[in-house]
């Protein structure tokens, strides 16, 4: 997986059918990506539920957060839908893993994401990076203590 | 392993002995059905362990999720500035199943509010923050869902079933 103060590996990719992001377009700002393993995880303890209602957290830290897994558009809209999310899911799908895979955050074996965060900072490095059991959830605490630093720069 | 930010205060409202071994802190959201049904088990666990458990109960309200969580958490915030703080969390959670707007005066009511008091406190910036300042405990201490448990300021790894488990264990 990339550490911290290698440079983020540019991308483009759907967010919707229609609608492309590029990570260099947010240069200036700082970005989180959150890698998962898939769309519909149960609800309660759901990772992008929990970040969704965290929002303005990473707002106040000029902050935007992407969700990236190998779901495909259609799938990640249904779900964005259900779950009434607020931010942009990503969707690494052909071909398949490509973006997880330079990050060095994808699973072989079972072709999905590994459960992976990264801030980057303004200038596109990456400043902070954590790899997740699978099955856990890593929560958002190491994502802001990660911002504050990037804020005392 | 995450630890408990701030560290258990004045602001938290409690149950049991304050000199209790074991604090168990929990976030939780109204509306969230694992809440409820970890709600029960928590009631267990006081029962069984008694003085050697403080109980605390912080507000993780997801409201983006939840239509009625937060103003459920505020409800109950507004029943603890009349010192009924633990008599509308129960409510809410013994009601669960039917929670709406019009739940919250009703059950103000049962447990005897004074309604008027309420009704101001309900809506009030008092009110607003403490739920808010709870939520960013929670974020600040590593919650990633509800139910989320404390054991002595440590995040518990697990449900109210396991920590029931794990403290049966830990008596023996």
């Amino acid at each position: 997986m990339l550490e911290k103060g290698t440079k983020a590996p540019d991308f483009e990719l759907n967010a919707t059918p229609d609608q492309k992001i590029k990570l260099k377009d947010f240069l200036g700002k700082n970005v989180i990506l959150a890698f998962y393993p898939a769309d519909w995880s149960p609800v309660c303890s759901d990772q992008m539920a929990l970040y969704n209602e965290m929002l303005k957290y990473f707002g106040k830290h000029d902050a935007q957060i992407f969700g990236i897994s190998v779901d495909s558009v259609w799938c990640h809209l249904a779900f964005e839908k259900d779950r009434k999310l607020h931010f942009p899911l990503l969707a690494d799908f052909e071909p398949k893993g490509a973006v997880s895979k330079a990050y060095g955050v994808y699973d072989d074996e079972v072709g999905e994401s590994k459960r992976a965060l990264f801030v980057i900072d303004k200038e596109g490095n990456i400043a902070w990076s954590y790899l997740s059991p699978t099955a856990v959830n890593p929560g958002a605490d190491g994502i802001l203590d990660a911002l504050e630093e990037l804020d005392k720069k | 392993m995450s630890n408990l930010k701030p560290d258990v205060n004045s602001k938290d409202h409690s149950q049991g002995a304050d000199n209790a071994a074991i604090t168990i802190v929990e976030f939780g959201d109204y509306q969230c059905p694992y809440c409820g049904d970890a709600y029960p088990i928590v009631k267990e666990i006081e029962d069984t362990f008694g003085d050697q458990i403080k109980f605390i109960f912080r507000n993780f309200p997801l409201q983006e999720a939840h239509q009625f969580a937060f103003s459920a958490a505020a409800a109950a915030e507004a029943a603890a500035l009349q010192n009924k703080f633990w008599e509308m969390h129960d409510a809410l959670y013994e009601n669960q199943y039917r929670l709406d707007e019009s739940l919250f005066a009703e059950l103000a009511e049962t447990i005897g509010l004074d309604i008027e008091k309420f009704q101001q406190d309900f809506t009030s910036s008092e009110v607003k923050e403490k739920v808010d300042n709870d939520f960013e405990s929670g974020v600040r201490s590593g919650v990633n869902g509800t139910p989320s448990f404390y054991v002595n300021g440590t995040k518990f790894d697990g449900g109210a079933t396991d920590l029931y488990q794990m403290l049966k264990e830990s008596a023996e």
